[in-house]
């Protein structure tokens, strides 16, 4: 190991994996990395403990790649560790960046996720309900678990964070991107995010024709044009209200976009930017009156948080549920 | 003390805020619960500011541009309506009462509307009670 290469960092918080597989996704270029750089903590891959991070000097790691949100006090603990021995902590993907899928949880409160997870489920057998305690005595020991936190957050309402990588994962070429301009020194200024500045829809080949749509269809009922914008076809694509730098790479294979990049720069709710967005090309409500044809149109709408913040609910205004009379954050 | 509502009141600048003034002009009375915002046109609100009405501890969001047809930009208050329904569809999901966000047509000419439009909407939200962000501090 020489001394002169930087040290590299990667950790995975409340994820599924996908975004170490796709630091992976590097292929051979990795070995180019490893000319540069030497991997310092990276539990997904290599053997680490906390232990070894623990014992790191503040800013030794030269630059981390955080995947995952934050929902378990150990994810907030880690996040907080590691940003005070990295130089640069990097936001990689769509739930350190958004709090992307698992953030949808935030739908539910603590109790009720583990109400349903423990006790509802029909093929759970729980007569006891019994669930998981953060600390338990037995035989004089006390064993501790991490406790869930109320509400899923993305990495920078936790640390601050220096950079962002989009993407659910992120494709190769702009974690390529990243290392490049790190490498040459020519990363630009803090809090960016490392991908376009525009939208999908920029990147997209589809034919748009301002079309409005009185009906929505979801991808499975109906036989997509494959030349002609989703959005036109009555199919809810979220090219519109989402940041650009995966090549439209959905839309491209007939797939509408589900927004993993998040918004663009200056939007702050991807959500309502849609309802904005999807607003200027519905069809109903031109007498002003339509009430019962918009009844029909929403009601082939199941889930619009589910289709509007698929990677963003944590970052938006509301952030989740809220409640008539309740607590909220 | 009884519950105050505080009610956040987008006006478009040619019709519903001329309607408010001549509410004014014309000494109706109404209750001081909404307090109006003049924009160039209902057109103009995004739903986001809506929904940011209410985490800034809003009650209530009254939209009220001009009727259809009579806008003065030919089309905005008809995104508006397309924008304010599809809201109030996600609202719900959100569990926030589609009823705290009002939709009205005001005309210039309507100062009468106007008060009434307030005095019940004041009403209706203090029946609902407060708004999931009031008392909550930032």
């Amino acid at each position: 190991m020489s001394k002169n290469k930087k040290k590299i960092g990667a950790y995975w918080a409340s994820s599924c994996g996908g975004c170490d597989v796709a630091l992976l996704g590097l292929h051979e270029r990795i070995l180019e990395l490893l000319d540069f750089a030497e991997i310092a903590f990276w539990p997904a891959a290599t053997d680490f403990k906390y232990d070894d991070l623990k014992g790191y000097g503040n800013n030794e790691l030269d630059v981390t790649f955080f995947n995952g949100g934050i929902r378990t006090t150990e994810n907030a603990e880690i996040a907080e560790l590691l940003r005070e021995k990295s130089k640069l902590l990097v936001a990689y993907g769509s739930c350190a960046h958004q709090g992307g899928i698992p953030g949808l949880a935030n739908m539910s409160g603590k109790n009720e996720l583990f109400d349903t997870v423990y006790k509802e489920i029909p093929t759970t057998n729980n007569p006891d309900g019994i669930i998981p305690q953060e600390s338990i005595k037995k035989d004089g020991l006390t064993l501790n678990l991490p406790g869930l936190q109320e509400r899923v957050r993305s990495l920078d309402r936790v640390v601050d964070v220096d950079y962002t990588v989009p993407g659910c994962p992120p494709p190769p070429e702009l974690t390529e991107d990243f290392l490049e301009l790190l490498i040459n020194g020519e990363l630009p200024e803090k809090g960016s995010v490392i991908a376009g500045s525009k939208t999908v829809c920029e990147e997209c080949s589809r034919e748009w024709n301002k079309e409005s749509i009185d009906a929505f269809h979801r991808p499975q009922e109906v036989d997509i044009d494959p030349d002609k914008c989703l959005l036109d076809q009555g199919i809810i694509c979220m090219g519109p209200v989402t940041r650009s730098g995966c090549d439209s790479s959905c839309p491209e294979v007939n797939m509408p976009c589900k927004g993993c990049f998040g918004p663009p720069s200056k939007v702050e709710d991807q959500g309502m930017e849609m309802l904005n967005s999807l607003a200027s090309v519905l069809q109903v409500g031109e007498e002003g009156q339509a009430l019962e044809q918009e009844k029909e149109l929403l009601s082939n709408l199941p889930d619009p948080i589910g289709t509007f913040y698929t990677f963003s609910l944590s970052n938006s205004i509301f952030g989740g549920k809220v409640s008539e009379g309740g607590e909220n954050d | 003390m009884e519950f105050e509502p505080k009610l956040i009141g987008f006006l478009c600048k040619w019709c519903s805020s001329a309607g408010a003034d001549l509410a004014g002009v014309s000494r109706k009375s109404y209750p001081p619960n909404l307090v109006p915002i003049t924009v160039n046109c209902s057109g103009r609100i995004d739903v986001s500011q809506i929904v940011k009405a209410f985490k800034d501890g809003a009650d209530g969001v009254l939209v009220s541009g001009c009727h259809p047809g009579d806008c003065h930009y030919t089309s905005g208050n008809y995104k508006t309506w397309r924008r304010v329904a599809l809201l109030k569809h996600v609202l719900d999901d959100f569990g926030l009462d589609p009823d705290r966000v009002r939709l009205e047509w005001i005309s210039a000419t309507e100062g009468e509307k106007f008060a009434q439009t307030v005095e019940d909407f004041t009403a209706e939200i203090k029946e609902l009670g407060p708004g999931p962000f009031r008392d909550v501090k930032k």
